[in-house]
């Protein structure tokens, strides 16, 4: 392709995502978007723990408690998915220094770091009763639990960097290389179980199929797009509230100044 | 235990972390945009 397309296709692109980079034009959609993106979660979500809880049958091996997966794979997607959200906003806030790149960032730290909690605490739960412990020191645990480290550690310098002014609300550089930094984690969570011994078996939700049988796996899907646009509804609602403090901010600042 | 009581406990925690979460985002968005509106409304 010679030189001035590529160019052009460029800019057109950075037209595309900085559209939205007024405040103003997000807000507009995003007001009406918060609403259905939480009410449909929610819907899909009871609906997809419902069916998990009573319509399907207990597995032949693990009992009852193979209804802990209707919550724990959403919980354990949502985590990495979000700190994947975190590294794309860090690469979009210091590459294309698009305003609200880090305010997203710093909106989706807070649902990333429960999900991934929340994945910890029902895999112990469910590797009680399974494996005959609640912890095991292996590839998939730690890389999880370090995950969540890394969560804390980017909400300590997001909140740290915001009290010092940066980013209108956002995060400062130092924050967003650390979140594209903490990214090498998710490619070592999602091949930890093929690479290491694990107590936690390996992957049965590839590309390529399932190897959980139809009979228990439907509701899964229901919970994870629940779960995900519960997810979208919670981003936006932190969004918003930044958006709407640094209003707050900006016009206390112009009333001090008389 | 019975294995029953694992599984509850597993959706309370998730559905206790869940509230909490939409809760505290909720409220600090409401805060947040009435604050910035009786401030625009501010002569």
């Amino acid at each position: 392709m010679p030189y001035w397309p590529c160019r052009a296709r460029a800019a057109k692109d950075a037209a595309l995502m900085h559209r939205f980079a007024n405040p103003a034009r997000f807000l507009k959609i995003a007001r009406p978007l918060t609403g259905w993106l939480f009410w449909s979660g929610l819907v899909l979500l009871l609906a997809g723990c419902t069916c998990g809880l009573f319509v399907t049958p207990a597995d032949y091996l693990q009992g009852q408690t193979v209804r802990i997966l209707y919550i724990h794979v959403p919980a354990a997607w949502l985590g990495m998915a979000g700190w994947t959200g975190i590294a794309v906003s860090a690469l979009m806030q210091l590459v294309w220094r698009h305003p609200l790149a880090a305010v997203a960032g710093r909106a989706i730290a807070a649902p990333g770091a429960l999900f991934t909690a929340i994945c910890l605490a029902t895999g112990s739960i469910w590797g009680r009763p399974t494996w005959g412990t609640w912890w095991e020191w292996d590839g998939r645990m730690t890389s999880m639990l370090v995950l969540l480290f890394l969560y804390l550690g980017y909400i300590a310098l997001a909140n740290a960097s915001a009290r010092q002014g940066a980013g209108q609300g956002g995060v400062s550089n130092v924050t967003a290389i650390f979140g594209l930094v903490g990214a090498i984690n998710i490619p070592i969570i999602n091949r930890s179980v093929v690479w290491w011994n694990s107590l936690h078996q390996g992957p049965s939700i590839t590309l390529r199929g399932s190897s959980i049988d139809m009979a228990l796996l439907w509701p899964l899907g229901l919970t994870l797009l629940g779960f995900s646009l519960w997810f979208g509804a919670i981003v936006l609602m932190r969004m918003r509230a930044i958006l709407a403090q640094n209003k707050v901010e900006a016009r206390m600042q112009r009333l001090a100044r008389g | 235990m019975h294995q029953w009581t694992f599984v509850i406990a597993a959706y309370a925690v998730t559905l206790l972390g869940t509230a909490a979460v939409s809760l505290i985002s909720w409220r600090a968005m409401h805060r947040a945009e009435a604050q910035a509106e009786t401030l625009a409304n501010r002569p």
